[in-house]
């Protein structure tokens, strides 16, 4: 049913889907003199996944971060299920129902497990400060833990509930914050590289979570920057490269395409390179050798890590 | 040669004395602000400056009744923290603990300042705003009480059953507010306010709102000190007592419903033991302790002080009541 949808939609940058769920229109975010983010238009569609792919330092955090209220963009705007979200704070974005997770997982570690997942409920009448002194909360708070306990049985973390949160290895964490997304009931979820840093056999019941999610009708939308991990359960992808859609398309049509060979490999990867003899670069490798220190110096700029 | 018996009483008196109470005070509000909400207060003798002229200069120069006083003192606490809240707690926490130790430096400057004498009795300070709180009291106030040897002046034990008073009441608040979800919010915060918000929260809302609650539980201590002492000297708020109430909240473990008001008695307790012994070990004319000059025991015992800080935070760093499992998550 989704792959004939999608066999609908033409794979180029910008496409139109059937029914967006988020929509964005010329985005653009600069970092100093680099462009992070520059966006013209992009659509995720509503019970999708989509993987949103590239390089380091395509922009595809920088973008998440501005869909997420945690940046604020230079020019742009977007929508979501129609209501514009530009120039909310992230508590606002979230409490609309877009809930993303970290690169770096943001367990909170000196709460227990159970308390992680039952601070993400929404509208609980203890968390003012006179609902706190009323005592009236018990009641919600009984339902809340209920709903977390489900929550960390699905996810294979109710053994754990009791624990501090900082004791938990970091596949853990990330099943973790994917849980406490859930405790929102969001429309929308967004991963930022959810199989960073994870242990290779816990990858797949990770991927298999993420399916689950679009199987309870939500529209996940996640960075990664590994092809492969994205290929099998993606129903479509965005490719980023230095802050542009460059390709969108169904995984398999993507691999083919050229622009997204030439931003993983380097536009130049089939260059000859040419060197004098004292084994300085010239001609075209010379250039190309001041375009990549340019890049590493602006990244650097940015504060970048280059380890990663 | 040492009398045993009057160390352990002056030590026991020092234990639920007026300094006692009014350190507790300071850290369960300190407690609030960092050990809670992870905001770092360097400024909280500000606080207790503006609860206690709050009151003095309400009753004193306006002509106010006491107990509308009390309530001056308790809304300038509150108005402090406002100032001091919005433009720094959207910022990283540096920021706030740079501010707040500077307003409180300010607040003293101005209140010594000769040009206020009218207004705040300038390097004079205050007396006489609070007679009415000792009409009050149902013990003889000139008469000495004695508990097993513990003695103390009626008024000053009319002062100390108010102080603790004002202490339990204020433990219960705390304790209702960090056993609730809005306690649970304001630990969060503390860990990682990006996913806080994340995940809903209105993080700046909260971190006000702790800043404010702390911030009062400051002027109130600073409310009791001042109707104990029955006086005001601007001097008396200068930015140490902040960390003696740092201290007192590390030794009893930031983070703990009792951690301050532990830390600040048994501060108080070992300042006063060392002292006194300090004092009869080098009086007389054969001194037990002949190197040290009975002119040096104040500085001394602050020292002493200093080393059993660090005794404690070498084998206990969670001091008295925290949990040993929190801090070795640090070390990670």
């Amino acid at each position: 049913m989704r792959v004939e949808v999608s066999a609908e939609v033409p794979a180029q940058p910008g496409a139109r889907k059937p029914d967006p769920v988020l929509v964005i229109d010329s985005i653009t975010r600069s970092f100093g003199g680099v462009r992070a983010v520059d966006v013209a238009h992009l659509e995720f569609q509503r019970g999708w996944i989509t993987g949103l792919i590239g390089p380091n330092g395509a922009g595809k955090t920088t973008l998440f971060n501005l869909l997420t209220g945690f940046d604020r963009p230079d020019t742009g705007r977007w929508t979501f299920d129609g209501i514009p979200l530009s120039r909310l704070a992230p508590h606002q974005v979230a409490r609309r129902g877009l809930v993303r997770t970290f690169q770096l997982t943001k367990a909170l570690a000196k709460l227990t497990v159970l308390d992680n997942m039952r601070l993400a409920a929404p509208q609980q009448t203890g968390e003012r400060f006179f609902g706190a002194l009323l005592g009236t909360w018990g009641r919600q708070e009984q339902a809340n833990t209920g709903k977390a306990m489900e929550l960390l049985t699905r996810f294979q973390l109710d053994a754990k509930a009791h624990d501090l949160a900082g004791c938990l290895s970091g596949g853990q964490r990330k099943l973790l914050e994917m849980a406490r997304a859930l405790m929102m009931d969001p429309a929308v979820v967004m991963l930022d590289e959810p199989m960073a840093g994870v242990n290779p056999a816990l990858t797949e019941s990770l991927l298999q979570h993420v399916k689950s999610l679009r199987d309870d009708g939500m529209t996940v939308v996640f960075v990664e920057h590994d092809m492969d991990v994205i290929r099998d359960i993606s129903d479509w992808v965005v490719v980023m490269a230095q802050g542009r859609v460059i390709a969108e398309g169904r995984s398999e049509a993507l691999s083919a395409n050229r622009a997204v060979v030439d931003a993983y490999l380097g536009s130049h990867h089939d260059q000859v390179l040419e060197f004098d003899a004292d084994g300085n670069p010239v001609g075209q490798t010379a250039m190309l050798v001041a375009e990549i220190e340019s890049e590493l110096e602006a990244a650097i700029e940015r504060g970048q890590d280059l380890s990663a | 040669m040492i009398d045993i018996a009057s160390l352990l009483a002056n030590g026991i008196a020092a234990l639920v004395g007026p300094s006692a109470i009014f350190f507790a005070l300071l850290a369960i509000g300190l407690n609030v602000h960092f050990g809670y909400g992870g905001l770092l207060n360097f400024g909280q003798i500000g606080f207790a400056l503006v609860g206690g002229y709050g009151m003095g200069i309400a009753v004193l120069y306006f002509g106010l009744p006491l107990w509308s006083g009390v309530l001056v003192g308790i809304v300038a606490g509150v108005v402090l923290a406002l100032l001091l809240g919005i433009p720094t707690l959207r910022l990283r926490a540096d920021y706030l603990a740079i501010v707040t130790i500077a307003a409180a430096e300010i607040l003293r400057l101005i209140t010594r300042s000769t040009s206020m004498t009218d207004f705040s009795g300038g390097t004079q300070g205050l007396t006489g705003y609070g007679g009415s709180f000792r009409q009050l009291s149902p013990f003889d106030n000139g008469r000495f009480y004695d508990f097993y040897g513990v003695r103390f002046l009626g008024q000053d034990l009319w002062a100390i059953c108010v102080g603790w008073t004002v202490v339990g009441l204020s433990l219960i608040l705390v304790f209702l507010l960090v056993r609730s979800p809005w306690g649970r919010v304001l630990k969060a915060i503390r860990e990682d306010e990006d996913a806080v918000r994340a995940l809903g929260k209105n993080v700046f809302v909260y971190k006000m709102q702790a800043l404010v609650l702390g911030g009062v539980f400051g002027a109130v201590g600073g409310i009791v000190f001042a109707l104990t002492t029955q006086s005001l000297t601007p001097d008396f708020y200068s930015p140490p007592q902040t960390f003696f109430a740092y201290a007192a909240l590390i030794i009893g473990g930031a983070g703990r419903v009792f951690g301050p008001v532990i830390g600040s008695m048994i501060f108080w307790f070992v300042l006063s033991i060392t002292d006194n012994f300090l004092r009869q070990a080098t009086a007389g004319s054969n001194p037990l302790i002949s190197f040290i000059d009975n002119q040096d025991v104040g500085a001394i015992r602050f020292v002493l002080v200093g080393v059993a800080l660090a005794v404690l935070m070498a084998f206990r760093p969670q001091g008295i009541f925290g949990k040993r499992s929190e801090v070795l998550l640090d070390a990670r």
